[in-house]
């Protein structure tokens, strides 16, 4: 199929073109916005592989959510990242060897390691059609039942992981005056206005 | 597959894709007279009146209007991108339109995530503001920008376990699905809205919110906090943030269409109601519904900024959370879940 062929080339040429961008652009927030192309892109990768189910989550987790937090920090933060580059050609040497010495650990690690055969041809749950049962409905079926353990600890380590971050940043400040929702509501026309009868050129 | 057939598709596709495109433009410019007729009714003046008879090419003029008039661009800003930001909250609403079904078997793409494609589509929207606050380097488009974005995310949560609670009684993705579940021989009590009223009424209420409409309009409240992002826009940019935004806001009234008013279906199940064509009720009940928004924009205040969240965390977020479990339970129970085996 040249036209699937055509658009894979597409999509994979702008996801890491733009990921190329993510560290090369000078402004942060170009950063950000090309990152965000480069998970859209990767979204369009998910759905010519049939998985529409992970491209859409992943649009909206990645790109609705996380990329916004990204943006809204990085406006906030106002780093000059140029500033932060000023010594790139010093360190260059030293930063690019031991990139080069991962870079070959790396191959040498992905190049020895072999799938293990006997896993390939069982498995655990198999595989059903695309036909007979839509990808939403086959994950659903593995993830809440067989992996629903594993499921459910995600989630519980997602939760704590937020409880953590929300006592991470309470602070409990003295002299804040707070809303009372239920007090204001309970405010009614007797409590709160007061007619008076003000006798002229004298006031209250 | 051959060049020519190819060729021949993807021409077919233009065609019905530039056909909804012109439908959909059409039907908003009346959306928007009906909007501001609504809205003077309801405080006794006369609204749009003048240009054609009863007004009715008013939107046709304001478009004229706003084309020819000048774009200003500030010269600090960062120019790609001020410039990209409408095009993107317009093309974004746009886009949604591919997956909606007017009609049994109408939807220009029918894909089985649907309704997960018009929610990721919908919190793309959030980017227009973002990138236009930002990029017009001023202080008060950027916090117009922050304030509407978290306006934004915060409503889009609520909306997605709406969404969740629908999906549970419907048992697929798929927005024909989801309508074709609705058809029972109940007709009009059959639909969603009457079991999930509360999730009605959320929806409804966060489909406002979403979309920056009155009494959620703080992005651009233009009385009080100029007029948020938008600030530094004029002309043909400024069309289309308006425009991206009446889009928004009719997809939003499609989808309640869709996920609680039975789609295309009729509202009385037997014979002379069934021959009308399903689209003439799609286009009937979105209507419905956008008068009804309409009507929300003439008779409620605006909200505070501090209520506005108070609302969608703290009410919103427990109670379709709630709901969530007590429809999971109910259908669990009862064995009317769909898919379960």
């Amino acid at each position: 199929m040249t036209v699937t062929a055509a658009f894979f080339y597409l999509f994979a040429t702008i996801t890491i073109a733009s990921g190329f961008m993510v560290i090369a652009s000078r402004n942060p927030v170009q950063s950000v916005l090309f990152l965000i192309l480069a998970f859209v892109n990767a979204a369009g990768l998910f759905l010519m592989m049939g998985a529409e189910f992970l491209a859409m989550i992943l649009i909206i987790v990645y790109v609705g959510a996380v990329a916004v937090l990204f943006l809204f920090v990085v406006m906030m933060l106002d780093v000059d990242f140029a500033a932060l580059r000023q010594g790139f050609l010093q360190y260059l040497p030293v930063g690019g060897l031991i990139g080069i010495v991962l870079l070959i650990e790396l191959i040498f690690v992905v190049s020895a390691y072999v799938v293990d055969p006997g896993l390939v041809r069982t498995p655990a749950v198999p595989i059903p059609a695309a036909d007979v049962m839509t990808n939403t409905e086959a994950l659903g079926h593995v993830l809440y039942t067989r992996y629903f353990y594993f499921f459910q600890a995600a989630g519980l380590i997602l939760l704590v992981a937020m409880i953590g971050a929300i006592v991470l940043t309470l602070r409990e400040r003295v002299g804040v005056r707070r809303q009372d929702i239920s007090m204001q509501n309970a405010r009614t026309q007797e409590t709160a206005v007061e007619l008076r009868k003000v006798p002229s050129r004298q006031g209250i | 597959m051959e060049f020519g057939d190819i060729l021949l598709a993807v021409a077919i596709m233009l065609g019905k894709s530039l056909l909804l495109l012109v439908a959909l433009l059409i039907f908003i410019a009346y959306a928007l007279y009906a909007d501001r007729k609504v809205w003077a009714a309801v405080q006794l003046r006369r609204g749009p009146n003048v240009v054609g008879p009863w007004g009715l090419l008013q939107s046709f003029a304001d478009l004229l209007k706003f084309v020819l008039k000048e774009p200003v661009i500030p010269a600090p800003a960062n120019k790609g991108m001020f410039l990209l930001a409408p095009l993107v909250m317009c093309t974004l609403s746009l886009a949604a339109w591919a997956v909606i079904p007017l009609n049994a078997g109408w939807a220009i793409a029918d894909i089985n995530v649907g309704i997960l494609y018009i929610f990721a589509i919908s919190s793309l929207g959030v980017y227009g503001v973002i990138m236009g606050g930002w990029a017009s380097n001023s202080k008060y488009p950027f916090l117009g920008a922050l304030r509407s974005a978290a306006q934004m995310v915060s409503y889009e949560v609520s909306i997605g376990f709406v969404i969740v609670t629908v999906l549970m009684c419907a048992g697929t993705l798929n927005l024909s699905g989801i309508v074709e579940s609705q058809n029972t021989s109940l007709g009009i009590l059959g639909w969603y809205w009457l079991p999930l009223f509360p999730m009605f009424v959320v929806f409804f209420i966060s489909a406002m919110a979403e979309t920056n409409r009155p009494p959620f309009d703080l992005p651009e409240a233009e009385s009080e906090l100029v007029a948020g992002y938008m600030v530094e826009y004029s002309s043909t940019p400024y069309l289309l943030f308006m425009l991206g935004e009446y889009v928004a806001i009719m997809t939003m009234c499609a989808l309640g269409t869709i996920l609680f008013l039975g789609g295309w279906l009729s509202p009385i199940p037997f014979a002379p109601f069934t021959w009308v064509p399903g689209v003439i009720w799609f286009v009937l009940k979105a209507s419905f519904l956008f008068i009804l928004i309409a009507m929300v924009k003439a008779l409620v205040p605006r909200y505070r900024y501090d209520q506005l969240m108070r609302l969608g965390w703290k009410v919103f977020l427990p109670l379709s959370l709630a709901m969530v479990v007590i429809v999971a339970g109910v259908l669990m129970v009862t064995g009317n879940a769909p898919g379960v085996r």
